[in-house]
Parts: C-alpha cells; sequence; structure tokens
C-alpha cells in the first residue's frame, strides 16, 4: 500500500489518481499508523513552504516521516521535496525536515538570463547527473526527457543528493536522493507518460 | 531549456466538445474525454476546458467530465468557464484542475484574483481576457465578447498580474476564427507590461502561424487553438515536430 500523506496542502486528486493508473493501493493518509504499514511514502505539496511546514507539524507526522524515511522509500514532489531540506528561505528562514542537506532558496535571485521568468512553469528537460543514470528512479527514463515544473524556489548546495537538474540559465534542482528519501521538484504526475515512468519506478523500489 | 506550450482548448456544453467561430454558431465537435485522450496521446502540453453551460446540470455533467478527464490523463489542465467564486475554483480543483482560468468572473469582481491566489498560489490563477480593438486602443470585451466593458485591456492584465494573476490567456476577437495567425501586435503589448507567462489565443490557422508567434515574440509562452487541433487541419504532433526543426524548443 502507498501512502500519500494528506495535510490539507493541495490537490491530491492527479497524484493518487497517477499512482492508481500504475495498479497500486492508494491511502490518502494523516494517520502515523498508515504511513508506518505503507511500503512507500508520497509527500506532496504546493503553496509557501513555511504554511506546509506549519501544518505538518500540525498533524503530528513529522516524527513519524523522520522515522520512517530511514526504513522505506519516500519521495517528496514539489513543495514536497523542498520539505525535505534542512531550510528554505522562502519570505523569512524555516527548518525543514532535514532529510536532505541543502537549502531551498528563491528562483529569481539566481537566473542569469534576467527575460526568463518566474514562476519557472511548463516542460523542461531532465539533465540526470553524471553517474546517476543506473539510479533506480531512472529505470525507465532517460536525460533529455520532459518534465512539467511549477515553482519560484528551488533546492541549492545540495550537489552530493542531487540526481537531475533542468537547464533555466543556471541548473535548476529536478530530482534528489539521499538514502531511501527522494525528492522531485517537478510533478511527475503532470509529465505525461515520463512522470508515470518514474513514479512506477520509484514504486518498484 | 523550457520549452514553448502547444494547448488545445476544449469548449464543452452540455457534455460535448463545440467551438463557434467569432464566437458565433457553435457546431458539436466530440466526446471531450475521447478527445482529451487522443491530445495526450498525441502530445499536447497543456489541455484547457471551458465550461460554456449555464445550467446546473450542464455544470454537474461538466464536472464529472473533467474528474474523468484527470483520473487518466496525467498532463496539466487548466477549467474556466462559470468561476465566480472561491467555491467554483474549490469545485474544479476537486476535480482534478491545476489551474483555474478566471474571465468574466473578474471583470464582475476583481477581488477574485487576490482572493484565490492567496489561498491556491498564484500558478494556479489563470486570467483569460476577450480583447478587441475600439477606436484604434485594446479594449477589454465580456459575455463571451458581445459587450465592451469599457476598460483598457492593457491595464486591465498588469492590474490583474500585481494583484496575484500568475499566467494569461490573451484572446483576441479581432483575429479569432478567422485562422490569419496571431494576433501578434496585442501580444507585444501586453508582453511589455506583464512579465508572466503568456499564452496567445485567437487566429492560429496552420504551423507558420505559430512559427512566427515563438520565433517573433519569445515572450509568448504558448499558443493555444481549438478548431483547428479538433479538426485536424493542424496535427499536434507534426506541428511540434515542425517547430523543433525550425529552431523552437518542443517536448517531443
Amino acid at each position: 500500500m502507498i501512502a500519500i500523506v494528506d495535510y490539507g496542502v493541495g490537490n491530491l486528486f492527479s497524484l493518487t489518481s497517477s499512482v492508481q493508473s500504475l495498479g497500486a493501493e492508494v491511502c490518502v493518509t494523516s494517520r502515523a499508523g498508515d504511513l508506518r504499514a505503507a511500503s512507500h511514502i508520497l509527500l506532496p505539496g504546493v503553496g509557501a513552504f513555511a504554511d506546509a511546514m506549519a501544518k505538518l507539524t500540525a498533524t503530528g507526522l513529522v516524527p513519524v516521516l523522520k522515522e520512517q524515511a530511514q526504513r522505506k522509500p519516500l519521495l517528496g514532489i514539489c513543495l514536497g521535496m523542498q520539505l525535505l531540506f534542512a531550510q528554505s528561505y522562502e519570505y523569512g528562514a524555516h527548518a525543514g525536515l532535514g532529510l536532505i542537506p541543502g537549502d531551498v532558496c528563491p528562483l529569481a535571485d539566481d537566473l542569469r538570463d534576467p527575460a526568463l521568468k518566474v514562476p519557472h512553469i511548463g516542460w523542461n528537460a531532465l539533465d540526470i547527473a553524471p553517474g546517476r543514470e543506473t539510479d533506480p528512479l531512472f529505470r525507465y527514463v532517460h536525460s533529455g526527457e520532459y518534465v512539467y515544473y511549477v515553482h519560484s524556489y528551488y533546492a541549492k548546495h545540495c550537489a552530493a543528493s542531487t540526481l537531475a537538474t533542468s537547464d533555466y540559465s543556471i541548473p535548476v534542482t529536478g530530482a534528489v536522493r539521499n538514502g531511501f528519501v527522494y525528492g522531485t521538484q517537478f510533478h511527475p504526475e503532470k509529465s505525461g507518460d515520463t512522470g508515470l515512468r518514474l513514479l512506477k519506478a520509484f514504486l518498484e523500489l | 531549456m523550457i520549452t514553448k506550450r502547444i494547448i488545445p482548448c476544449l469548449d464543452v456544453k452540455d457534455g460535448r466538445v463545440v467551438k463557434g467561430v467569432n464566437f458565433a454558431g457553435l457546431q458539436d465537435m466530440a466526446d471531450p474525454v475521447e478527445m482529451a485522450r487522443y491530445y495526450n496521446a498525441a502530445g499536447a502540453d497543456e489541455l484547457v476546458f471551458y465550461d460554456i453551460t449555464a445550467s446546473v446540470e450542464g455544470r454537474a455533467l461538466f464536472t464529472d467530465i473533467l474528474r474523468r478527464v484527470a483520473s487518466e490523463i496525467f498532463i496539466p489542465l487548466t477549467v474556466g468557464g462559470g468561476i465566480r467564486t472561491l467555491e467554483d475554483f474549490d469545485r474544479v480543483l476537486k476535480c482534478g484542475a491545476d489551474k483555474v482560468s478566471v474571465n468574466s468572473g473578474a471583470i464582475a469582481n476583481p477581488a477574485i484574483i487576490p482572493a484565490a491566489a492567496q489561498r491556491y498560489g498564484d500558478q494556479c490563477v489563470v486570467l483569460s481576457a476577450d480583447i478587441k480593438r475600439v477606436d484604434g486602443k485594446f479594449m477589454l470585451f465580456a459575455k463571451g465578447g458581445r459587450e465592451n466593458t469599457g476598460i483598457d485591456a492593457l491595464d486591465w492584465l498588469e492590474q490583474g498580474v500585481r494583484n496575484g494573476a500568475g499566467e494569461l490567456v490573451v484572446n483576441s476577437i479581432d483575429t479569432d476564427g478567422v485562422k490569419g495567425g496571431f494576433d501578434l501586435e496585442l501580444l507585444d503589448a501586453v508582453a511589455k507590461r506583464c512579465a508572466v507567462p503568456i499564452i496567445a489565443s485567437g487566429g492560429a490557422g496552420k504551423p507558420e502561424d505559430f512559427l512566427t508567434l515563438f520565433r517573433g515574440y519569445p515572450a509568448v509562452d504558448a499558443g493555444l487553438a481549438a478548431s483547428i487541433f479538433h479538426t485536424k487541419q493542424v496535427g499536434i504532433r507534426d506541428l511540434k515536430r515542425y517547430l523543433r526543426q525550425n529552431g523552437v524548443e518542443m517536448r517531443l
């Protein structure tokens, strides 16, 4: 059973449907017992970092997520990926789950091409980091395939955990991994067939 | 790099896809769920669904269709038509929409834009505007393009972005349905004043129209069309191949 963490942030319809379309049993939940019983955990999220972290904390699931992240595959998606990091600088400094070393910073401060827009919205090609092509997350996905992004902040200072980036005048962190903990800044549940293949590989971990 | 996007637009009335020419003379085209499948397989980058039904039954039928599409098509879905309140946002987001497009609802109540942006994030709020030249000025039209609001369209869009609209659909009434190309003059004027992604709508008749748009106006992010895709006059995959061969970044 796949647990999708429900902490009142964002729309879980597409994520639930995409996992179901792969034939997996899904449980959308805010209960610790479900996270412990699950084979895999998906941590979604849209919106602002501080608000999402406060809501996640309010569910009481933070210690459970930290404990389960040592035991089974966890995938944070979009803001859910950002929450995995040590801290974010979205409207002030806020602590995250600290499961992956690194910081979440405003994209606008770092872009080299001033004509590029923020948020970074749309389809961008995935550049898998050298040596990471064999990561099981990419079992069915190759460098150069397109994935769908919607975000204004991005993870940096996380080279050791970076699996893939996408070029937006700078390499934008696209996928990360630290042990069992995975994250994608893009939305696999909105990235068409490529996204489904990436989710399938994650569910096979 | 990020790609330009090709977006088919499905106007849904009483459970069927329809598309007008210059907003009049609606013609039945096909089943929305089937069309969504077809477009997903053909490589569409996103789908826009407009609910152009007025009745309560039509609205329920629409959300049912949306739910069916969103449970099997995993690309971004934008939904518009009859969006007036935060409850309307909620209703379509729960059925699987990723972005919600407001048009007349924002004209009637501009406060819907900041309220929705605050609740769902800027990226969720798409401001769609029907624009027509009147005495040499771009004016904002309401009621499906039938009524001049007397509002300057460029001021309106700029204000909408300031209030939290994360994306703009710029629909030119002057070029809509004419198939003579996008309204480049209007799009250029909008791009000079608004820094959010811009979706060009109205006027595409052939692949060259998209190439002219993306080559000449790099600030435009996406091209939207309906009938030329529905009738297969222009195939999505052929169009995207053609654009990529001509140097436009495309997802294939």
